[in-house]
């Protein structure tokens, strides 16, 4: 038996069927039930671990139909609207979800019905019922009005109203209930009864589109299901053609027949559409894994799905050659972001900001959403004046005396190495933008080593007005 | 000098000596990857200790930062193999590939099949080794580089020159070169210090490389 701490004070939480025949229910303060039997054997309950086996559930219930929404603390919603017919119809597939759970080890209940709300009450307050299509009011009207599950102050009202059965209240007319009780309960009451449906809520993206792969016999090795994965490609590939769309994102599942779960995603910089670049960014991806997958006694179950479809260009087919090279680049940089990661494939985007560091920021090369426009700054036939190279953060150095009285140092000491400078431009004043953090102005300087090592060098804070002493940074390494 | 860059499906190797010298790769890069995209591959660890690479310089020096892609990778055997992902695809113009060091997975082994898949896609690669001795390689041709100071007369100072020594050459002969890059005009000068011999390094001809045995 299991005790749980809501208002301060111990209630049972759960117990098993010997203790319910003792008569202890769930609910029940644990004083009494102490009170009632003894000894019991209690233990607190862990609704962390609680809640992560109900997603262990829900991702192993995956495989019957993408759609599956968790009811917490203890249900799970799947929609099987064009499901059941693989599963051989509604009652067997209800009956094979119910008994490989059961065998599992857990206490189940199911039922089928057309909406959410009115499944849910009839798993639990009649399990194993299937509602005809249409036929919901009539199947939950016999319920106990606790199968609305709404809150103790609507139960009483409708207990002292004489009401006890979901047939009852739903007899009344629905503008008396509404005024009474509320539009929210009204609206509960009629997707119970069927009239409306409610959308789930799925705990996982639902995909754009999908496709899989059952297996009488688990599938264990590699060639078959590079094989099963080539021909779900395909089969989404042509899905996409007629749509006229490519995927952006793909998600594969790998369905172990003793309920764990494996899944990969892949992002493309470009609508994709190529059956043979889908497998082959997929096995790439798989290749990467640091926690290789691992069959274990096979996969029953091997899904493809879109998560995110995109409309193709229009002219799809273009002989245009440049098209073409541009193309096979984008490839490219889908291979390598899938992988070493899409953040490590970069490319650089223009920032409209005069701080050194942030004009150009690296990000993802499969992102398209950026564009800047790279301008540059000096006159043309100017040597360069920004550096090659930026420090991550700049490094503070040992600066000698100044040349002139504002200027740069005679030499510094940097990274234990001293460089006697021969030549210098600046300052170039680069004040920072005022909702920047407490940043002083900083005065560049680009100077040249006797040897001709270029650098880029600061002085923090105006000369002589905000610094007290003076800091010296080198914060850029030239070409 | 140097117009078009190095012989296209080659593999050169820059020993840079100094902070800056490791410009001259990036330079022979960008004149040789033209209007084609450009990847630069380095592992993380090149960044902290010689800064990240900043679109504005790469600008300044004449390039298009938006044919520039980096590939940022945990260590030089991750580099290694991407650099042999990107050589496959043609229509990449060049590689620079920075590894500081020398990591044992950069062997002659390694630069022999470098050299090869350049030779096959045309894609010329770069092999920039920061700190690192020279060793036997399959690189066509290999550079030691010194920044050097402006040629200028006053104190302003005027575009990157680099003090080159041509220290392998399969295919011609080796020489001092004093090169400044023209940012303007993306090229090359010979810096006007006169005695500087002509270029062996560009041969128009292409030859498939692997008549040649290393």
């Amino acid at each position: 038996m299991i005790s749980h701490k809501a208002n301060n004070a111990l209630y049972v939480y759960a117990l098993e069927a010997r203790a319910q025949k003792l008569g202890l229910y769930k609910g029940q303060p644990l004083a009494n039930a102490r009170a009632m039997v003894q000894p019991l054997q209690i233990m607190p309950a862990d609704e962390g671990a609680d809640a992560a086996l109900l997603e262990a559930i829900a991702d192993w219930c995956d495989r019957f139909t993408p759609l599956v929404s968790l009811d917490a603390p203890d249900g799970l919603l799947l929609d099987i609207t064009g499901a059941a017919h693989l599963f051989g119809g509604e009652t067997a597939m209800l009956k094979m979800v119910t008994s490989k759970i059961a065998k599992q080890g857990f206490a189940v209940q199911g039922a089928i019905a057309g909406t959410s709300l009115a499944a849910r009450a009839l798993a639990r307050f009649a399990p194993g019922t299937i509602a005809a299509p249409g036929g919901e009011t009539e199947t939950v009207a016999p319920l106990p009005i606790t199968a609305l599950t709404v809150d103790d102050k609507i139960l009483r009202a409708l207990r002292h109203a004489g009401l006890k059965t979901v047939g009852m209240v739903a007899e009344r007319l629905h503008s008396e209930l509404s005024e009474r009780l509320g539009k929210v309960f009204v609206n509960r009451l009629r997707v119970m009864l069927g009239a409306e449906e409610q959308p789930l809520q799925p705990r996982r993206p639902l995909p754009d589109l999908m496709a899989e792969q059952r297996f009488a016999e688990p599938v264990v090795t590699e060639e078959i299901i590079s094989a099963s994965l080539l021909s779900l490609a395909e089969t989404l590939s042509e899905i996409l053609e007629r749509q006229g769309r490519g995927a952006r994102m793909l998600e594969a599942g790998f369905f172990r027949a003793d309920g764990k779960v494996a899944r990969i995603v892949i992002k493309t910089g470009e609508p994709l559409r190529d059956p043979r670049i889908m497998l082959r960014l997929l096995r790439q991806k798989l290749d990467a894994l640091a926690d290789p997958l691992d069959p274990g006694f096979g996969f029953d179950l091997i899904r493809l799905e879109a998560l995110l479809a995109e409309e193709t260009k229009s002219g799809t087919v273009s002989f245009d050659g440049d098209e073409n090279a541009r193309q096979q680049v984008r490839f490219l940089i889908d291979r390598l972001s899938v992988r070493f990661g899409e953040h490590r494939v970069q490319r650089f985007v223009a920032q409209d900001t005069h701080i050194p560091e942030a004009t150009g920021v690296a990000v993802p090369a499969q992102e398209r959403d950026f564009e800047g426009a790279w301008i540059l700054k000096r006159r043309a036939d100017d040597p360069p004046q920004r550096p090659l190279r930026l420090l991550e953060k700049p490094e503070e150095i040992k600066a000698g005396l100044p040349l002139a009285p504002d200027g740069p140092p005679k030499y510094f000491l940097w990274r234990q190495c001293r460089h006697d400078v021969a030549r210098a431009e600046g300052p170039e004043r680069i004040a920072m933008e005022w909702w920047r953090k407490q940043e002083l102005t900083r005065d560049y300087f680009r100077v040249e080593t006797k040897e001709g090592q270029r650098f880029w060098l600061y002085r923090d804070g105006l000369y002589k007005k905000e610094g007290l002493a003076h800091r010296w940074y080198l914060q850029g390494i030239f070409a | 000098m140097l117009d078009g860059g190095l012989r296209p499906g080659s593999l050169h190797e820059i020993f840079p000596r100094g902070w800056n010298a490791g410009g001259f790769a990036v330079l022979l890069a960008l004149l040789t990857t033209g209007k084609k995209p450009l990847f630069w591959i380095r592992p993380d660890y090149e960044a902290q200790e010689y800064g990240a690479v900043s679109p504005n310089g790469f600008l300044e020096l004449g390039g298009d930062p938006r044919h520039l892609f980096q590939v940022a990778t945990r260590n030089a055997a991750d580099a290694l193999s991407a650099a042999n992902d990107i050589l496959a695809c043609p229509h990449v113009g060049a590689i620079l590939l920075e590894v500081e060091g020398m990591p044992k997975c950069l062997d002659l082994v390694a630069s022999r099949r470098l050299a090869l898949a350049a030779g096959e896609s045309g894609v010329t690669i770069f092999l920039l080794r920061p700190g690192a001795q020279v060793e036997p390689s399959a690189a066509l041709t290999r550079w030691q580089v010194m920044s050097a100071p402006s040629r200028t007369n006053d104190d302003d100072w005027g575009n990157p020159v680099f003090d080159t020594h041509l220290i392998r050459h399969r295919l011609g002969g080796l020489g001092n070169f004093l090169m400044q890059w023209n940012p303007e005009h993306a090229r090359f000068e010979t810096a006007d210090i006169g005695a500087v011999v002509r270029t062996p390094a560009h041969r128009p001809a292409f030859e498939p490389p692997r008549q040649r045995r290393a």
